[in-house]
């Protein structure tokens, strides 16, 4: 069974102008769907990568898996359990002690007045657990050293914060963490520190990730599965080889052609046309119809629902 | 022929209470015109600092220590106030990472458009609205004639980065210093920002600095690449050589450490350790403490340097491979 099962899960935010203004401009309630019917499963000990452009919705996926932001339909369950509507507090409280996030920026999300010995023991010093020489060895599997307990965040370059960050999210021993562009705001090399580092967490802890990125060369590296976003929308998911070498949605055959790649001297190839749209308005029928070379008539009135092509999943109407 | 941009021994020195630092550290290199030279370096490296002080943008204590530059054969290093004003726009535009802070908020583009060309072009004011909208035309912004009087609010972030390079090319300048310019940008949008900026390059014969640390942009754009380390230039060379066959160790770990589609799932190579502060450089050459092939003379001796502009690794002991063709 999956460790996580998504099904139509929407979340449409309510970002009309306040109540005076509507009235003098004569303005209608405006909402913006962020994350619209999407559904897939995690199997467990896997690493599932959402990737997509800003506004396509990844970030606010990764907030509603770990209880930040309820849905507005559809549903998270973990291990069968849906934390928005469980109504047994024992059940939401052990499946919230089974998850656990990094973020994006290693210098917002640590407490500069904390030292890091306090941030790293929080998540199970709040619960009431024991913590006794837990921080300092956290932080030796993590490639720092048991002596850097006592020190302050400040201290630490962004490679080492992002390593506190992982620590703490390894405090608890979750099962699942959502890792919301966990080396965007990194250096390559440190990066690729991180990387190698989260890897054999993973296979140490036997760890499930939702690794959230807009980076598809750090998601081919990482990922067993892979969904691809687009304003909201869940357009394909397949396994990393078949995403790269055999992309079946226009959209991911868009994104593909146009991420750099390192072998690319001096490629002439013509740059992808057009813009996302405005997620409060979004275009009928299928959200990527106004740039997409294969849009037909259809595309515009009817959303493409998902459909298997060999072993991957995809929306659209005219892929084979 | 000359080079647009000749740099040599550019020093930047930043006094400190605990003694002189130099983010710049005896940098030279070259741009020839329709040339696009790759600036890359991980963050601290000195990229930034060094097109800060082509353009006179270095904020004090930080100031050119020592070295030359030279636009179009003209030494510019020591231009201050109304000469250096004069020559930023006219001859050197400058393209930023986010678009939304190089624009003013309160005026219409197009009047930014024309204020700069009146500065720097003699020219009426009903020829800079023509050319006002043929530069935004040119950097492929649709319904250029009726966008002109939109306000940067209104455009979206790609395009807000194509009004910036129509900003910096209008007044015809022959070098742009482009420091990050894909950076806050989407890989859609950032794919159509590095085709133009390539088309108005071989066009016009511009010659750009791109400065970034993204190796995928460096290999797709760039003719020739300078890499940078704590302050210093590594390698120099053509794109295709040093990206495919690095002679300084750190290049090679530098691309062993970028994520590949061809290298699989297989764990990535790792440099150890982070760049040295400034205020603590290492002895001898400043990526020693992290080279897998460190030599007793390593750190001793800083390593030769790429003297001018035409050497290829700043490194003792240099890795020789053949470039892939």
């Amino acid at each position: 069974m999956a460790l996580v099962d998504i099904h139509n899960l929407t979340r449409i935010f309510d970002v009309s102008k306040p109540w005076l203004n509507r009235v003098v401009e004569r303005r209608e309630k405006s909402y913006l769907t962020a994350v619209s019917d999407v559904s897939f499963e995690i199997a467990e000990r896997s690493v599932y990568a959402l990737v997509g452009e800003s506004g396509s919705g990844k970030s606010t996926i990764g907030k509603m898996l770990v209880g930040l932001l309820g849905p507005s339909s559809g549903a998270v369950e973990i291990r069968g359990i849906d934390l928005a509507r469980e109504s047994d507090a024992a059940k939401i409280d052990a499946v919230r002690r089974d998850i656990q996030m990094i973020f994006q920026d290693p210098f917002a999300s640590l407490n500069p007045r904390w030292r890091v010995r306090d941030i790293i023991v929080e998540p199970v010093a709040a619960r009431g657990g024991d913590t006794d020489g837990m921080a300092e060895r956290l932080l030796e599997q993590v490639g720092l050293s048991a002596r850097d307990a006592g020190k302050f965040p400040h201290e630490f370059s962004g490679g080492q914060r992002q390593r506190i960050c992982i620590a703490r999210a390894l405090a608890s021993e979750p099962k699942l963490i959502v890792c919301d562009e966990p080396t965007s705001a990194l250096d390559v090399s440190v990066q690729a520190q991180v990387l190698n580092l989260m890897s054999d967490l993973k296979d140490t802890f036997g760890l499930t990730y939702l690794f959230i990125s807009h980076d598809l060369t750090v998601v081919q590296h990482m990922a067993d599965r892979i969904g691809v976003l687009y304003l909201g929308r869940l357009v394909e998911e397949a396994d990393p080889d078949a995403l790269f070498d055999d992309p079946k949605h226009p959209y991911s055959q868009m994104l593909l052609a146009a991420a750099p790649q390192l072998d690319s001297f001096g490629r002439d190839v013509p740059p992808p046309t057009g813009e996302i749209p405005d997620p409060i308005n979004p275009p009928t029928g299928c959200a990527y119809h106004p740039r997409c070379p294969l849009a037909a008539e259809i595309c515009s009135q009817k959303r493409p629902e998902m459909r298997e092509i060999r072993g991957a999943r995809v929306a659209c109407h005219m892929a084979e | 022929m000359t080079p647009i941009l000749s740099i040599r021994d550019l020093t930047v020195e930043i006094p400190t209470r605990h003694g002189i630092l130099r983010p710049v550290s005896g940098v030279s290199y070259d741009i020839a015109a329709g040339e696009i030279l790759g600036v890359v370096g991980e963050s601290g490296a000195g990229k930034s600092m060094a097109g800060n002080a082509v353009i006179g943008l270095l904020s004090p204590p930080a100031h050119i220590a020592q070295g030359e530059i030279h636009v179009n054969g003209a030494r510019i290093d020591h231009l201050e106030g109304d000469a250096m004003r004069r020559l930023r726009g006219k001859e050197i535009g400058m393209v930023f990472q986010d678009p939304l802070t190089s624009l003013n908020p309160l005026l219409r583009i197009g009047d930014q458009l024309t204020e700069t060309m009146l500065a720097h072009l003699d020219i009426s004011r009903s020829e800079a609205d023509r050319r006002a909208v043929a530069a935004l035309e040119e950097v492929g912004i649709p319904g250029a004639a009726e966008r002109v009087g939109s306000y940067p609010h209104e455009f979206s972030g790609g395009m807000r980065q194509r009004v910036v390079i129509a900003l910096a090319l209008c007044a015809e300048p022959s070098l742009i210093i482009a420091d990050e310019p894909t950076t806050a940008l989407d890989v859609s949008v950032q794919a159509q920002i590095i085709a133009l900026l390539k088309k108005l390059c071989r066009e016009r014969g511009t010659a750009v600095m791109l400065i970034t640390h993204d190796m995928g942009v460096i290999a797709e754009a760039a003719d020739r690449v300078a890499v940078m380390y704590a302050g210093q230039l590594a390698e120099l060379g053509p794109v295709r050589d040093v990206l495919t066959a690095p002679h300084h160790p750190y290049t090679d770990g530098l691309m062993g450490s970028t994520p590949l589609a061809s290298r699989g799932k297989d764990r990535l190579h790792q440099i150890p350790g982070a760049m040295p502060r400034l205020d603590a450089l290492p002895e001898g050459c400043a990526f020693h403490p992290r080279c897998p092939y460190v030599q007793d003379a390593c750190r001793v001796s800083p390593g030769p340097r790429i003297e001018d502009g035409a050497g290829r690794a700043a490194c003792l002991f240099p890795m020789t491979r053949e470039a892939v063709a």
